[in-house]
């Protein structure tokens, strides 16, 4: 609770909605502070809250589209990308945030997520990372660290996790990040500068889920956060393809890539539409 | 320099260059889409002629991705459409039904060749009807259209716009190969004369506004991202505040809405086309290619003295049932002509309810149904063998 709290009112409350609280979050889920930090970085970056749209895929992370007082679109398992890129290309006026989990975005949702960074398409992508599928019970995700142990890897994973800012900058993210819910500051921070970016950018929040994938792992709530504290290092432009998570040596954090090109929209204006004739545009202004 | 939406004039063009020159007419301002043939030519044509316009075209990674980028925009308030054929058409079942379950307007072109699987992808066929009706999980109703010719699928495309704007329901073109690929005369009016409907907007206070609440024919007016309305819209089942509610009744409440619009406005929506009904003995039942076929069997069978007709599903969904239930009572047989292996035949039979026999000509794919086994069927059921 934030020192500004005073009686029951919340500092987020105007865009919350208030009348769907009690939220679905087991204690001790990390989704709400990453949704707090998302909700707190859209009001201090600034931008119009009335064009702005959150867009959700399916899961525990994804429900964020049903708790914040904007439009907001719970769309379908993996498909928060394509909706939002159909929404942002209609209408480019539009401030539109991804808010979904790991599972969504990039094991059913992987595809979609690589082609929406190679098209920059003008996006704030909000992944909440808590190394497995937490809705539906505890399954290994493409996130799932190897050995770990999950419903469906009873004896652990034998599969190797994505390291996502890699992923993301291969695929031609121009602002790519991780934090940990613990540094709650540099994730607002970070969201926000995402925010006011034109272009794809891509804020991977490490957050725990004791309820499925801790308590299979011999993590208590205060373990996992011990650890994103005690193996957590910040290193800020650290090459990406040395971001694979470790929980046994170290996890790096920071800002990674923060560069320029063209977005979606502007390069198809530029592209493919016919140029104005000086009579149009004396039309449109 | 920008081009007119509305290409008024005489063309000879495609099915498929029509349905894109339809989309535009009425107002389709996004197309979201993944080349396959046979309905590749609608995203080509859209390519070149939406940034003509103002709009935006884009191919996407997969037509999965296509459907959820068109219920995207359209939630943006954007009119949106894709294309496709077969096995496109699969992939886009899990969105066509958050666009049902959201109810969020979009067209769909299915240019369908025959299945199942890979097929024959050159060749057409009428195998999705069924898909079409029950394609995507859950109970829900739609619109289907069927075109028979380009020119239907210029003036159909346009009307499937205005059907799902009035009712927010995904309506679908259900046209083929041979139609698609079919090059006829197309007759473009004048702009000012042709009909666009949008769908009905949100007003009032914003604060208080209730996205599901039914309005005039049980259609919620409906606000767009970006609006101020500050809605939300889910997949989940929702109560009029669009809140995910858990509960049977909120299912019952939610699934009567979005069956009931389009079940109380049977009439406005339902449409067919009758050819020497009235005194007909034997009804041929039949859409799209399969329709023209059906009416040169009509008029050979009548010059062999068989008193043939023919209603032309044009909304083969929702299915006229009604129409079917009262020639039941009268006639003395129906006849399904289509390319699969009985699929509105079934309907027919159905609500043809044992009072009159209900026969099929159907083939599996790849070509028309010529016209003589249609009177070959029509010549062994009456008896002039
Ligand atoms: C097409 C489809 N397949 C499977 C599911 C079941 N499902 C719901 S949520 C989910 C996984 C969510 O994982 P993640 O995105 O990591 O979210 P978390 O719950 O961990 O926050 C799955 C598989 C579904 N809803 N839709
Ligand atoms: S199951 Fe896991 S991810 Fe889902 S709310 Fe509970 S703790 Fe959070
Ligand atoms: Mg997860």
């Amino acid at each position: 609770m934030s020192k500004s709290a005073k009686g029951s009112h919340h500092p987020l409350d105007d865009l919350l909605r208030t009348d769907r609280i009690p939220h679905i979050w087991c204690p001790g889920c990390g989704i709400g502070t990453a949704f707090s930090a998302c909700l707190m970085a859209m009001k201090a970056s600034g931008i119009d809250l009335e064009r702005t749209a959150m867009v959700s895929g399916i899961g525990c992370s994804g429900r964020g589209a049903g708790y914040v007082k904007l439009d907001s679109y719970h769309t379908t398992h993996g498909r928060a990308i394509p909706f939002a890129t159909g929404m942002k290309l209609a209408r480019p006026e539009l401030n539109v945030v991804v808010f979904s989990g790991d599972g969504d975005l990039f094991a059913i949702g992987g595809n979609h997520f690589i082609h929406a960074a190679r098209r920059n398409v003008d996006l704030t992508v909000v992944c909440v990372n808590n190394l497995n599928y937490g809705m539906t019970g505890g399954q290994v995700a493409a996130t799932t660290p190897s050995g770990s142990k999950t419903t469906t890897t009873p004896v652990g994973n034998p599969e190797a996790p994505f390291n996502l800012p890699l992923l993301a900058f291969a695929s031609g993210a121009t602002y790519v990040s991780r934090w940990t819910i613990l540094h709650s500051r540099e994730l607002t921070e970070s969201i926000e500068e995402g925010l006011v970016k034109k272009g794809f950018s891509f804020i991977e929040v490490l957050a725990p889920c004791p309820v499925n994938y801790g308590r299979r792992n011999r993590q208590r709530p205060m373990d996992t956060l011990r650890a994103y504290q005690e193996k957590s290092i910040i290193m800020n432009d650290a090459d990406p393809t040395r971001l694979q998570i470790d929980f046994d040596r170290a996890i790096i954090l920071g800002k990674f890539v923060d560069t320029e090109r063209p977005t979606c929209v502007e390069s198809y204006d530029r592209t493919c539409r016919p140029p104005m004739e000086p009579a149009d545009e004396e039309k449109a202004a | 320099m920008t081009k007119p939406a509305v290409l008024t004039g005489e063309h000879f063009m495609t099915g498929d260059e029509a349905a894109a020159e339809g989309a535009l007419a009425a107002g389709c301002r996004f197309f979201a889409g993944y080349p396959i043939t046979p309905a590749t030519e609608v995203a080509e044509r859209i390519a070149e002629r939406m940034p003509q316009v103002g709009g935006t075209f884009i191919q996407m990674e997969d037509e999965i991705a296509a459907m959820a980028a068109v219920v995207g925009a359209s939630c943006a308030g954007v009119k949106s459409m894709t294309a496709t054929s077969g096995p496109g058409f699969s992939l886009m079942m899990e969105n066509l039904g958050l666009a049902v379950c959201t109810e969020t307007p979009c067209v769909l072109v299915n240019v369908q060749r025959a299945g199942p699987s890979t097929g024959l992808p050159t060749q057409g066929a009428q195998g999705d009807m069924m898909q079409a009706r029950w394609g995507s999980h859950g109970h829900y109703d739609l619109i289907a259209l069927a075109p028979a010719s380009p020119q239907e699928c210029f003036h159909l495309t346009i009307e499937a716009f205005n059907l799902s704007e009035t009712y927010r329901v995904p309506v679908l073109v259900m046209t083929d190969e041979i139609i698609g690929h079919l090059s006829e005369r197309v007759v473009i009016p004048p702009a000012k004369a042709i009909k666009t409907v949008s769908r009905p907007r949100a007003k009032g206070r914003k604060d208080r506004f209730l996205p599901y609440k039914p309005g005039p024919r049980g259609v919620a007016p409906m606000a767009a991202a970006g609006e101020g309305y500050r809605i939300h819209v889910t997949g989940l089942t929702h109560d009029e505040r669009g809140y995910p509610v858990m509960t049977v009744e909120a299912q019952a409440e939610m699934m009567d809405r979005i069956m009931g619009k389009i079940r109380n406005n049977r009439e406005d929506i339902i449409r067919t086309e009758a050819y020497r009904l009235d005194d007909a003995d034997f009804v041929l039942v039949s859409y799209g290619v399969s329709a023209r076929t059906s009416l040169a069997a009509v008029d050979e069978a009548r010059e062999l003295g068989i008193r043939a007709g023919l209603l032309r599903l044009v909304t083969p969904w929702p299915f006229p049932e009604e129409k079917i239930r009262a020639l039941a009572g009268r006639v003395k047989g129906f006849v399904t002509v289509e390319i699969n292996l009985g699929q509105m035949h079934l309907e027919v039979e159905r609500c043809a309810g044992g009072r009159a026999p209900a026969y099929l000509v159907g083939h599996p794919g790849g070509t028309i149904i010529p016209p003589e086994s249609v009177v070959d069927m029509l010549k062994r059921i009456s008896g002039r063998t």
